[in-house]
């Protein structure tokens, strides 16, 4: 069985924790061709084809490919499916613009945030906000998953596929790109950082919310948000965890002033360890926090920096 | 221009889902259901740019089973000009793949012709975050997912998107699909006014067999089971105790 991989490629360079943890599941499915399609994209074909497991690196270097434009991308992707049973993709932004296009131009089901692979044709990927855990077999002649990366241990380095440079297809030329707005961070990155700290609407404002970023700085984690936090305009849109934003599973998710609603739950509550601090004692965060605190956030984080 | 909106009836995002000890589903029964909260978006932004004077008409559309006509009757009460309705279902845990529902909306939109279709980025059920993508797929067209600011403008659409790095911004050709995100608006309350009115809106009724659509799932559920439980934390007392738990487990 032939597997492609859509290789995650951010500003011309490979995410290879997103990727790596894709190429763990793609393995389980058969030979792993990873696809690089970007602009620039031979750094990121030559540090996936390092990538353990890995057989061989398509890379479609294309201005087309530049911005993960779902149109030409899709298109790129159908061009190729011919040799594969399989197309799988880390579940992240571009791959749930992108995929879920490809297998409608296939005729064929997409199956959203894969977090365990069965058999070629069995999946399991969690639903209603990961309350229930579904186990699927496809019926379709080709599977297309996106992968929920936090259940996939990644793959090592070491590996020495051979790289092949691949044309562009024709672009239908329906969208283009016009600018990003992308704050640049010295912080690791928040789905695969190993300690997070995210602030809720406890935090009251964006100047509370240095705060918390002090509190990451200090363990040297990622930063996260609740939904309300987001919305409140106290953290930027790519900081949410949740149903609807990032998952993440680091060994240490800090909660502070979130009450645990099930959509926030549903990003994190496969944290090793979870920490709430809340003044609220029947916030429900309370229940999966290992360890709880109730306490006015304002007392406990700066003496909790304090005693670090 | 006309705007189609697909909505769709899911369990309400305030109810604990149980899964069914027998492993066959999550009950659905005697639960209350609502508006996915995306798609309540989608309607909201419809109507601001029907009020703004971009669009003429809004039709919302919602494919499952018979009761999702209360569904559409929101829809219309919020503001909503005329629904579709498309019985596919007769059991309310059976879930109409997003495959199926897109080849369904893209028989509405050959007939319908939209200049655009406003649709949620995911259903808050079975969370698959993809029918937008794959009736933009069919249909040929540009897509924009999970927006949240559009601004229409004569034959294309300007469109920020929430992406995993912050903010993008992308231009796309109309007609085209657009998926909303969060941020783009806060859907307004139907009045009491507005639900009389809606109650004698047109709502046409169709099945997925007029549209000459198989709705046979492609995904055969084998179970539904809990997610793995956590074991039961503890409070502490304070943040002395809290740093020393922590640096015991090696978390800090
Ligand atoms: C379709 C949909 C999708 C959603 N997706 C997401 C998602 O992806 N992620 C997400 O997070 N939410 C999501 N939500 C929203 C979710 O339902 C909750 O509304 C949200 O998570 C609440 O955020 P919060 O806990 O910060 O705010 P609140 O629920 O208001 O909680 C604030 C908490 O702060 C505590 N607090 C206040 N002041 C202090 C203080 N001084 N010290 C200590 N504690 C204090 C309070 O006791 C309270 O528990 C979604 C909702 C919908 C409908």
């Amino acid at each position: 069985m032939a597997v492609l991989l859509l290789a995650e490629v951010a500003g011309g360079e490979l995410s290879v924790d997103a990727t790596a943890k894709t190429v763990t599941a793609a393995k389980a499915l058969g030979d792993v061709t990873i696809l690089c399609a970007s602009a620039g994209c031979g750094g990121a074909a030559e540090a996936a084809a390092k990538l353990d497991g890995v057989v061989k690196v398509l890379c479609a270097d294309d201005a087309a490919y530049g911005h993960d434009l779902a149109e030409p991308v899709a298109d790129l992707i159908v061009s190729l499916a011919g040799d594969y049973d399989h197309i799988l993709a880390p579940a992240t932004s571009s791959a749930k613009n992108v995929m879920p296009r490809v297998a409608a131009l296939l005729d064929v089901m997409v199956m959203s945030d894969v977090s365990g692979v069965v058999d070629g044709d069995t999946f399991q990927r969690p639903i209603y906000a990961g309350n229930a855990i579904q186990t699927v077999k496809s019926s379709d002649n080709k599977k297309v998953l996106t992968i929920r990366t936090t259940s996939f241990d990644a793959a090592g380095q070491g590996g020495s596929a051979a790289v092949e440079s691949i044309a562009a297809v024709a672009n239908p030329g329906l969208s283009e790109w016009i600018e990003d707005k992308v704050a640049q961070s010295d912080r690791p990155e928040l789905t695969s950082a190993g300690v997070v700290v995210s602030g809720g609407r406890g935090i009251g404002s964006e100047d509370g919310f240095q705060l918390i970023e002090k509190l990451a700085d200090k363990l040297g984690g990622a930063v996260g948000a609740s939904r309300a936090a987001v919305d409140s305009g106290y953290a930027p849109n790519d900081w949410q965890v949740g149903q609807t934003g990032k998952v993440v599973a680091p060994d240490l998710y800090i909660a502070v002033g979130i009450s645990g609603a099930i959509q926030h739950l549903a990003g994190m509550k496969d944290s090793k360890i979870i920490v709430a601090i809340n003044k609220d004692e029947e916030a429900p965060i309370f229940q999966v926090a290992d360890f709880g605190l109730v306490a006015d956030l304002f007392d406990a984080v700066p003496a909790l920096i304090e005693e670090l | 221009m006309k705007v189609l909106v697909p909505v769709k009836r899911v369990i309400d995002y305030n109810v604990k889902v149980r899964v069914k000890a027998d492993g066959t589903g999550v009950d659905l029964a005697n639960v209350k259901m609502s508006m996915n909260p995306f798609d309540e978006i989608a309607v909201e932004e419809a109507i601001r740019l029907r009020e703004a004077g971009k669009v003429a008409e809004v039709v919302v559309v919602s494919i499952g089973m018979k009761q999702s006509d209360q569904t559409l009757r929101t829809a219309l009460a919020m503001g909503a000009d005329r629904a579709i309705l498309v019985v596919a279902a007769d059991d309310v845990h059976q879930d109409i793949e997003p495959l199926a529902v897109a080849k369904i909306l893209k028989a509405v939109v050959d007939e319908e012709k939209p200049d655009l279709v406003l649709a949620g980025k995911q259903a808050i059920d079975n969370d698959m975050n993809a029918t937008g993508q794959m009736l933009s797929a069919l249909l040929g067209w540009s897509q924009a997912t999970f927006a949240s600011d559009i601004d229409i403008d004569g034959d294309h659409a300007t469109v920020t998107r929430e992406v995993d790095g912050g903010l993008r911004t992308i231009k796309v050709k109309m007609p085209t699909i657009i998926t909303v995100d969060l941020r783009l608006n806060e859907p307004r309350y139907a009045s009491l006014p507005n639900i009389m009115k809606a109650k004698k809106k047109p709502l046409d009724q169709k099945t997925a067999a007029d549209y000459g659509v198989d709705v046979s799932p492609r995904l055969e559920i084998i179970s539904t089971g809990e997610p793995d439980e956590r074991a039961a934390g503890i409070k502490v007392a304070d943040v002395a105790e809290l740093v020393a738990k922590l640096k015991e487990a090696g978390a800090v």
